[in-house]
Formats: C-alpha cells, sequence, structure tokens
C-alpha cells in the first residue's frame, strides 16, 4: 500500500511540474496575441484615418470628429439614455430566448417525440427572415415594448433550440446511470450531473446568441419604437449624419465586445476549468 | 436479506429478435456477505447487477431486500465514471445526503484511501488506479447495506488490482454491507468472496453455489487459494471452460454484455 501512494504522488507531481511549464508558455502566447489584436485595431484606425483624409468629404468623418460627437452626446446623456434602453432590451430579450430556446432543447433531445413533433416548426422558425417576425410581432402586438422583446426572443430561440438539442443528444448515459444507481433526487442530478454536461452548448448558443441579438435589437427599434440606438440610427439617417451614425455604432460595438471580453469569457473559462488538464 | 428472483429477462434484439439474457436465476445474500458472481463474458452478470440496482425494471421477477432501504445501494462500475468537473471531494459528497456530517466522513475515507493529498483535483488528473479508490471512496461514503460491483478492478494492471480488493476487503470489514461482486475472473472471485455463485452462458442461472471456506485474512498468493482453485477445474471443467482466467493470472480484458 506504501509503494502505491509513493508512485501516485510521484505522478501526480510530474503532472503539476508539466503544467507549470505550460502555463509560462501560454502566458508568451498570450502576450504574443495580445499585440497582434492591438496592432490590427491601430491599423484599422489608421486606414479610417486616410481614407477620410483622401475623401474630404461628410460621408466619411475622421476618427477625430467621431470621437468628439461621441463625447458630445455622452456629456448631454442622450447617447447613455438610448444605450441604457437599448441594452435593456438585449438584455430581456436574451434572457427569454435563452430560457426558452435551453428548455425545448433539452426537451427534443431528451425525448424523441418530441423532437420529431417540434422538428418542423424548428425548421420553420429557422427560415422565417427576421423582418417578417418583426413586422408581424407589431402588426399583432402592438408598436409596444412587448412586442419588440418577443420578435427577437422569437428570431434568436431556434438557434438555440438546435444548439442546446445537439448538447442534450450528447448526454453520457453512464453518468445518468451513476446518479441513477445512488438515487440522486431530480434537482441534483439536473445540477450537478446533467447541467454540466450541457454547459459548452449552453456557452456556444449564448454567444453566438449575443452577437445575433444585438444586431436585430437595431431593427426592431428602427421599425419600431421612439427611442434606443436603433431609433436614433434612423434619424440620423434622415438628416445624412454620418458622424452620428457611427459614434452611436462605435459605443455600442465596444459595449458589446467588452461584455464578450469580460463577462462570457471569463464565465466560460470558470465553468469549464476542468478540462484544462 | 437479498433475495433474487429472476424468471426471464428479455432484451429486444435488433433484428427485431428477443435475446434471454437470464432465466430462472435465484440468488440470495445474507447480511453482510460477500457474494461473488462468476460467469463467462456475455452470460448476463452486468444485466443481474443493473436489475438489482433499479437501472432497468423490465423483468419477469423480483428483488427483495428484507431488513433495508431499496435505496441504501452503492454501486461501483466497470469504470469509474466520476464526473469530470466535479473535485475529488466533491465526487464523493455527491452521493451523500446533505448535511455537515457527510463531509468530514468523506475527507477521513479519502484520506484512508492515501487520496487526502488530491482531494481537491479533478479526476482527470488521477491515473486510472487513483480513480478507481476515489469511485471505491464514493462507493462507501454512505455505508450502504447493500454494494453492488461490476467488475470494478478490470482493465487495471496486477498489482494495483490486488492492492484495491485488499482496500475493498478492509472496508467491507468495516461497515459490514452485503456485497455483491460480478466477475469472470475465478481467482478474484476466490480471494474475495464468502460465497461464489457461477452464472451458465446466456441465459444466465446459478449452476453452482459455493462457499468458500478459507481463513481472513487472506493472501492473493496464498497456496491454499491456488489449490481451491486446481480443485475446481478438476471438479467442474465444463462449468469454467468459459471464464476467461481459468488457470492464469494476469491482466484481463474488460468487457460483458
Amino acid at each position: 500500500m506504501k509503494r502505491a501512494a509513493c508512485g501516485s504522488g510521484e505522478a501526480l507531481d510530474l503532472g503539476l511540474v508539466g503544467r507549470g511549464g505550460a502555463k509560462v508558455k501560454r502566458d508568451r502566447i498570450v502576450s504574443e496575441e495580445a499585440w497582434l489584436r492591438l496592432t490590427s485595431l491601430l491599423a484599422f484606425v489608421a486606414l479610417w484615418q486616410g481614407l477620410s483624409w483622401w475623401l474630404q468629404s461628410a460621408v466619411l468623418p475622421s476618427p477625430a470628429t467621431v470621437l468628439a460627437r461621441i463625447a458630445i452626446e455622452m456629456s448631454d446623456l442622450v447617447l447613455p439614455y438610448h444605450l441604457g434602453i437599448t441594452l435593456s432590451r438585449v438584455a430581456v430579450s436574451f434572457l427569454l430566448a435563452m430560457a426558452i430556446g435551453v428548455a425545448i432543447g433539452i426537451a427534443m433531445g431528451r425525448w424523441r417525440r418530441v423532437d420529431l413533433f417540434l422538428d418542423g416548426w424548428l425548421v420553420l422558425g429557422l427560415n422565417i427572415p427576421a423582418l417578417v417576425t418583426i413586422i408581424l410581432c407589431y402588426v399583432w402586438f402592438g408598436l409596444t415594448d412587448v412586442a419588440a422583446v418577443v420578435a427577437v426572443a422569437i428570431n434568436k430561440i431556434p438557434t438555440v433550440v438546435v444548439t442546446v438539442r445537439e448538447g442534450a443528444r450528447a448526454i453520457d448515459r453512464r453518468l445518468m446511470q451513476v446518479a441513477q444507481a445512488y438515487r440522486l433526487g431530480r434537482w441534483r442530478t439536473f445540477t450537478r450531473v446533467y447541467l454540466p454536461q450541457l454547459v459548452p452548448y449552453l456557452m456556444a448558443a449564448a454567444r453566438s446568441g449575443l452577437s445575433l441579438i444585438w444586431k436585430i435589437v437595431l431593427v426592431v427599434e428602427l421599425l419600431g419604437r421612439s427611442n434606443g440606438i436603433g431609433f436614433q440610427l434612423n434619424v440620423f439617417f434622415q438628416f445624412f449624419d454620418i458622424a452620428g451614425i457611427l459614434a452611436y455604432t462605435l459605443v455600442f460595438a465596444t459595449i458589446v465586445l467588452l461584455i464578450e471580453a469580460l463577462l462570457m469569457r471569463p464565465l466560460e473559462r470558470r465553468l469549464s476549468g476542468w478540462r484544462q488538464v | 436479506m437479498l433475495s433474487i428472483d429472476i424468471r426471464r429477462k428479455l432484451f429486444p434484439d435488433r433484428g427485431g429478435r428477443a435475446h434471454l439474457a437470464l432465466s430462472g436465476l435465484r440468488l440470495g445474500a445474507q447480511k453482510g456477505e460477500f457474494v461473488c458472481v462468476v460467469g463467462p463474458s456475455g452470460c448476463g452478470k452486468s444485466t443481474l447487477l443493473n436489475l438489482v440496482g433499479g437501472l432497468d425494471h423490465e423483468v419477469e421477477g423480483a428483488v427483495s431486500f428484507a431488513g433495508a432501504r431499496a435505496d441504501d445501494i452503492g454501486f461501483m462500475f466497470q469504470e469509474p465514471r466520476l464526473m469530470p468537473w466535479l473535485s475529488v471531494l466533491d465526487n464523493v459528497l455527491l452521493v451523500a445526503p446533505d448535511g455537515a456530517a457527510a463531509r468530514p466522513r468523506a475527507i477521513e475515507l479519502l484520506r484512508a484511501m492515501d487520496l487526502g493529498e488530491v482531494l481537491n483535483a479533478h479526476p482527470g488528473r488521477l491515473s486510472g488506479g487513483m480513480q478507481r479508490r476515489v469511485a471505491l471512496a464514493r462507493a462507501f461514503v454512505n455505508e450502504p447495506a447493500l454494494l453492488l460491483m461490476d467488475e470494478p478492478f478490470v482493465s487495471l494492471d496486477a498489482p494495483t488490482a490486488t492492492r484495491l480488493r485488499e482496500r475493498l476487503v478492509a472496508l467491507w470489514q468495516r461497515c459490514r454491507s452485503t456485497v455483491l461482486f460480478v466477475t469472470h475472473d475465478l481467482r478474484e472471485a476466490l480471494f474475495l468472496a464468502d460465497r461464489v455463485c457461477f452464472l451458465s452462458p446466456a441465459p444466465g442461472r446459478v449452476v453452482l453455489d459455493l462457499p468458500v471456506i478459507l481463513p481472513r485474512p487472506r493472501d492473493p498468493l496464498d497456496p491454499g487459494l491456488a489449490t481451491l482453485q486446481a480443485d475446481l477445474m478438476i471438479r467442474h471443467p465444463d462449468l469454467l471452460a468459459g471464464l476467461a482466467n481459468g488457470i492464469v493470472d494476469g491482466r484481463e480484458e474488460g468487457g460483458d454484455g
């Protein structure tokens, strides 16, 4: 027995050393990646600046003009107001789409009858143009926030369902048998055995969901709301105010990137930390 | 305490023809008894355990536990089947009831298994032998009345498997669980069991019920074991012909229908 303990201890130490070395290497790769990303961003700004110089036209204002515009819009609180409204619509429709999509996806992956019954609806849902659902929601529910959020959610739900269904089909039956053999309760089985297996699929659905939803939300606002980024963009479009359009776009895109980098990626790293052997 | 009476267990085969896995299988175990079930590959040993463990309910027959709750069961599978996203300690606590009492008990059990250093490690970082030890701790953490084991030490190298068997016996002697241990390794069965039940090839039923009267603690290299084994081979050659490991000890292949 003693020998067994020694042997396994050694194996473990070796594993730790190996991981330490890998970490240093990973850090170096990360810093190199960061430099590349930064260079790429600077190149983009330089290209923009060069083009606006060359064109000398109101169609493409320079980065400095757009930045000044952002400062103005920020200081009189117009931009933060519309941004807040749009973000709350994004949040509500995102949560709605995830909750409903995950529930349907699990059911379809789990029960073949549900899958067969809903499969046709799913194909339909995936192929209806976003514009059609938006128009129909406004016609049926009126020009309200409820209609706006529902329209966005309906657009997103089918893609969540497809991803989560894939995950539910890949559930490891052998681990579920462990839960069954030890008579774990439904809740414990779901949260500790079932759901962790779905995490990669949930994260994939969430990330692609966010990028899809914030694009659709703008269209919804443009078509039927009197506030939000989409509404403002429409106003700027009427007045041919390109600086305004770029200012709003830039701020909104930055916010979305920050959510992705500061919320989604750390969350994913936390939830899948056990994979890094 | 445990009594199993299975009249028929059918599997609907893919071709539409039913496969009769078990037929007329009767088996009992006293409280605290260590019973090994030995049989050739595909004779329905795993099927039997799944029925007893409540993983499969479609059967003509009955399994009853007198004086114990049907949910007071530990189960060890052929593979460790640990949750890769839970730490070693959380894997053991997963099957324990909520409450403050379980945690120190789980930690103590894991320390006794020489796993004190890796309580917070994830199973993916452990060797195969260490993973089995975690699975063994998980099986014992509730001190179950009935412990079902489905060839748990298969596909391990011989010394590791031997040490795990010794740990199992030590834990069993402390907890006094009734153990139903399935294997196709005759020597393993003789080393572990109070009683060995031999199953026929499919459809499986008990064809020989053999008490093993050897003093404990037993030594895997005890010549008494080898004599007993050789004696069995001579008296029941037909019975043991299908066993993967009739005479030579060594590494066995996993897999059983």
